[in-house]
């Protein structure tokens, strides 16, 4: 790893202004990305901002049919909390099922969403339970959030302050992990609203993205049968030492009933 | 860029100048001379480093030293009490949760943090909590046995 300058502002405010007079500084969240990628010399940062301190970044709220989460809370911590897991129990399950223990104790929903690798697993939550993403500037819809592999909408000196969920009325997650790394292959998270069924999918493109045809066929009839006989398209979809794009769309439909199938349970 | 890094270590106060790039397992082991946490993998997926830092089981090879500053870390070193070793210690031993035990220390501070937040896990929830902890040994299921009965010990 190379040499860094080390912060950790208490206040968002003085973050911002960290990042601003720095040349080249990055934002540390839970580094369980960052860190891996400083040790094998891909990123190179002058300066990290590490915003385990800011305070203003960390709870979980619920406003209405609203749970606003702060960008550094821990996926164990969304885990294991009663609220989520009341209110919208499928983004707590998700939450328990990334990475393995000690990578959720570190972990956070800001870092990971910002990063956007392509599998991971929170951005499918994100565009599935139509959230909005608060930053220190503004909001952001999540269907404009993701916008290529490890790219989003957020500008370089941009920090992520929270993720604002819907409350479905029911929803559910389901992966295929890989049985080394346990990223997602593919992962499918399924969510039905009064009006409408949102259906994201992680793993199998450049990004996070929804699937319009899916989202038709589940809105009127959410049940398993109403996907039969359906197919995604491989064009698009990721190959790789893993999967081919064929056996990644083949798997977009066994994970999205298995999630329709789990919410429906 | 050099920072004194000050930590509370198995109860103890200790610190160190560290660079800010410095590993906490690098830390732990180079700095303060305490050899039990292991790097295996050094790449976050092993968990030979596991420690408990704020009482949550991390690794330890993928934290700053600096992200450490002033907390309370307990190492491998740090378990047994009063030269008597700590239940799930013991109940590796009794059990033969180990081979080599090059992976021991990591899997029995993941234990720990387990036993924690599930004081009576069954062997699923073992399985499935030990994700992050290679043993290249034992195929697992005396591990799986120690920690079953080092629970057991412990909730007694």
């Amino acid at each position: 790893m190379y040499e860094f300058n080390y912060h950790r502002p208490a206040s968002l405010k003085e973050a911002k202004k960290i990042l601003s007079g720095a040349s080249d500084a990055k934002i540390v969240a839970g580094g369980m990305t960052l860190l891996p990628a400083m040790k094998f010399r891909l990123a190179r940062p002058s300066d990290l901002v590490d915003l385990a301190g800011v305070s203003e970044l960390q709870g979980i709220r619920e406003k209405g049919d609203r749970l606003e989460i702060g960008a550094m809370t821990r996926h164990a911590v969304v885990a294991h909390s009663d609220l989520v897991r009341s209110r919208i129990p499928a983004l707590a399950d998700l939450a328990a099922s990334i990475g393995d223990p000690q990578v959720r104790n570190r972990g956070t929903l800001g870092g990971s969403i910002a990063n956007s690798d392509p599998a991971a697993d929170y951005p499918a939550a994100v565009l599935a339970l139509d959230a909005v993403i608060k930053t220190d500037k503004r909001e952001i819809p999540a269907d404009r959030f993701f916008t290529g592999m490890f790219e989003t909408a957020l500008a370089a000196d941009e920090i992520l302050t929270s993720v604002v969920f819907i409350r479905p009325k029911r929803a559910a997650y389901a992966k295929f992990p890989n049985p080394a790394s346990r990223y997602a292959v593919v992962g499918v998270m399924v969510a039905e609203y009064a009006k409408a069924v949102r259906v994201a999918i992680t793993g199998a493109g450049p990004c996070a993205f929804r699937t319009p045809q899916l989202e038709r066929a589940l809105s009127g009839n959410f049940s398993v049968a109403a996907l039969d006989g359906l197919q995604i398209d491989a064009g698009d979809l990721n190959s790789d030492m893993h999967a081919t794009a064929e056996y990644r769309a083949h798997l977009v439909m066994v994970m999205a009933r298995r999630a329709v199938a789990a919410a429906c349970a | 860029m050099t920072i004194k890094v000050s930590i509370t270590l198995n109860g103890e106060k200790v610190s160190a100048e560290v660079e800010t790039r410095t590993l906490l397992v690098e830390m732990i082991r180079d700095h303060l001379g305490k050899t039990g946490t292991h790097v295996g993998c050094d790449t976050s997926q092993c968990g030979a480093c596991v420690v408990h830092v704020n009482g949550a089981s991390i690794k330890s090879c993928t934290m700053l030293a600096v992200q450490a500053q002033g907390s309370e870390v307990l190492t491998i070193e740090g378990v047994a009490r009063n030269g008597k070793l700590h239940p799930m210690q013991e109940a590796f031993r009794e059990h033969h949760g180990l081979q080599c035990g090059f992976c021991t220390p990591g899997m029995i501070m993941s234990a720990l943090d387990l036993v924690s937040h599930n004081p009576d896990p069954d062997d699923h929830e073992i399985r499935e909590w030990l994700e992050g902890n290679l043993c290249r040994c034992t195929g697992y299921q005396n591990i799986i046995r120690a920690i079953s009965a080092g629970a057991k010990a412990m909730r007694s």
